[in-house]
């Protein structure tokens, strides 16, 4: 439950984010599911809580902010703009029963896309001065890091598409990096029916196997099926571009000690140049607000599989010793959602969340 | 007294009855064929007749000690169901897996990266998910999530799963197949990693019931009997 205490400290943040130029915006609790849907697939159904409208249809408990506030600025709102926000969330638990079901987030956006470095340093500095009390241990990362290796990597487009929608799934993107690699064994039952398709017609193959049962139809099949054929054609990943990507995954430093070696293996795979040039900028943003760069954590992938939308960089501020705990407060940017939100338009955006229901008595 | 609770009719409670009746326990239903009542012999038990389905929310709600159902509705049912619940033994009948099965015709598919891919171009086409019908979802949805597919959607169905592709009311089925042969029946196959849980029929003990000292006492005795082979 939502103590009291809670939403007072509630509306001091809040009062907080104001004095630091916000707009205070409501968002529905009932949020229509559609979106979130399609959005995050049927894994949010896991952590949601649905219900149906006998009219408008199936909607679910906001289960958080940034969706309907990106909605918001999306359909009116011009940038550059600045809001805040609190009240509750929703999160069903399906396996850890001490995790509360509702409980508040008070935060913080900005759309501009003047100077993206200083708008990260600008929501980091703010939710980590609102919480200096409780002195929480701050770790950063940048998933545009790997977003950029992906997208140079020297492969069919196909592979990258590939591998650019399951950045967020570790378990099947190291399963397409492992084939696209040739580290997996191609399966004799694959390889004998490309085989096949030397001599015959998809058409004839599809219609050989059984009817077509329904909507996949069998244009699809055969596109498909050329598709893997031209696949089947493509040389592997190189060793070198690879372990690129290995190393994304891997590193976990110092922001200022991961800037050189970023920097090395950019050398590799020079579409990285980019993203390495805003990881430097933030960097030297953060350092001018007083967050040494030297004592800060960064791992590249940090966050990767908790906070699906972000896209650039991330950030979590914990309870000192206090691992079990979620973070205080999470934050990020999502300058992809605002572009699959916005139909057609989009914004450059970055923003981050506190949980009052975890703050305590300052420490 | 302990209450045990097992499937009120069918085959299933005639398998359950044979299997503790060569285990030292005769179960058997007293009064007419419409009244769910029974006794057992052998031991200080209390006999439930329950519908298989309502067993696992019984196991869970400790209103038996023990109960007999198929293990896929444990999981299906029971979030932790490890938590809740107890594996007394798996009793080697009532067999069935719960599986992921895709038209025949889609030769491009036999795996979960297939099946990943095509479902991404599938919404490309199609302009919505993949649907799978099932009345499995926690199951399907824990297993898809765990192996990294996306762009599938689940649409409920509680009966004649089979025939949902045939009639356009989704691309494949998540369900639970024991010879197969429905599914031949239906231009069906079976994707090669797409065993999701072997299920069979399990005795299996609540942890969330109020044993007293008596009821262990007599659950230590018989169950020896239980868990050895006969």
């Amino acid at each position: 439950m939502i103590e009291t205490a809670d939403r007072r400290r509630a509306a001091e943040l809040l009062g907080r984010f104001e004095a630091a130029g916000a707009q205070p915006v409501e968002t529905a609790i009932l949020q229509p599911a559609g979106t979130l849907l399609d959005l995050y697939g049927e894994d949010i159904r896991a952590r949601a809580f649905v219900t149906t409208d006998p009219l408008a249809g199936e909607a679910m408990l906001r289960p958080d902010f940034t969706v309907p506030v990106v909605q918001a600025h999306m359909a009116n709102g011009a940038a550059p703009a600045r809001y805040c926000y609190a009240g509750e969330v929703f999160r069903r638990q399906e396996t850890d029963e001490g995790r509360p079901r509702e409980y508040l987030q008070v935060g913080f956006e900005i759309f501009d896309g003047g100077d993206p470095a200083a708008a990260d340093a600008e929501v980091f500095d703010l939710l980590r001065a609102a919480l200096a009390e409780w002195s929480p241990v701050a770790a950063t990362g940048d998933l545009g890091l790997l977003i950029a290796a992906v997208e140079g990597l020297t492969t069919s487009e196909r592979r990258r598409t590939a591998l650019r929608r399951h950045i967020w799934r570790p378990v099947r993107f190291r399963r397409l990096m492992e084939r696209f690699a040739g580290r997996a064994e191609v399966r004799a039952e694959r390889a004998a029916l490309i085989a096949q398709l030397d001599d015959a017609a998809a058409e004839t193959l599809i219609a050989g196997a059984g009817p077509l049962v329904g909507l996949r139809g069998e244009g699809e099949i055969a596109a498909r099926l050329t598709a893997l054929r031209e696949d089947r054609e493509v040389p592997p990943i190189s060793a070198a571009e690879a372990e690129v990507i290995d190393t994304l995954l891997s590193l976990d430093t110092m922001l200022a000690d991961a800037l050189a070696p970023i920097r090395d293996l950019a050398a590799d795979l020079p579409a990285l140049g980019p993203a390495a040039d805003r990881l430097e900028a933030r960097a030297e943003a953060l350092s001018r607000r007083g967050h040494d760069p030297a004592t800060l954590p960064f791992a590249p992938a940090h966050g990767r599989t908790a906070m699906e939308y972000y896209d650039g960089f991330v950030f979590t501020l914990s309870a000192p010793g206090r691992p079990d705990l979620p973070a205080l407060a999470t934050g990020g940017r999502y300058d992809a959602l605002t572009a699959a939100l916005g139909g057609g338009r989009a914004v450059p955006a970055v923003g981050g969340v506190i949980r009052p229901g975890l703050l305590g008595e300052p420490g | 007294m302990i209450r045990l609770g097992v499937p009120s009719k069918g085959r299933l409670m005639e398998r359950t009855f044979d299997w503790f009746g060569v285990r030292g326990l005769t179960l058997s239903r007293t009064g007419s064929d419409r009244e769910y009542a029974g006794r057992v012999e052998g031991a200080d038990i209390a006999l439930v007749l329950l519908s298989a389905g309502e067993i696992p929310r019984e196991l869970s709600a400790g209103r038996i000690h023990l109960g007999v159902t198929g293990s896929d509705l444990v999981r299906e049912k029971l979030v932790r169901w490890d938590m809740q619940v107890e594996t007394v033994a798996p009793m080697g009948f009532g067999q069935a897996d719960l599986i992921l099965a895709v038209p025949k015709a889609w030769i491009d598919v036999d795996d979960l990266d297939d099946l990943d891919a095509a479902a991404a171009q599938f919404r490309a086409i199609h302009g919505h998910r993949l649907r799978i019908a099932t009345k499995y979802h926690r199951l399907v949805r824990e297993f898809l999530r765990a192996n990294g597919v996306a762009d599938y959607r689940l649409v409920d169905s509680q009966g004649a799963t089979e025939g949902t592709v045939l009639n356009e009311t989704a691309e494949m089925i998540a369900d639970i197949t024991s010879t197969g042969e429905t599914l031949r029946a239906n231009h069906l196959k079976i994707l090669s990693d797409g065993l999701i849980h072997s299920s069979q029929a399990t005795l299996f003990r609540s942890l969330r019931a109020d044993w007293t000292a008596e009821d262990r006492a007599e659950f230590d005795r018989i169950a020896p009997h239980l868990t050895a082979a006969p």
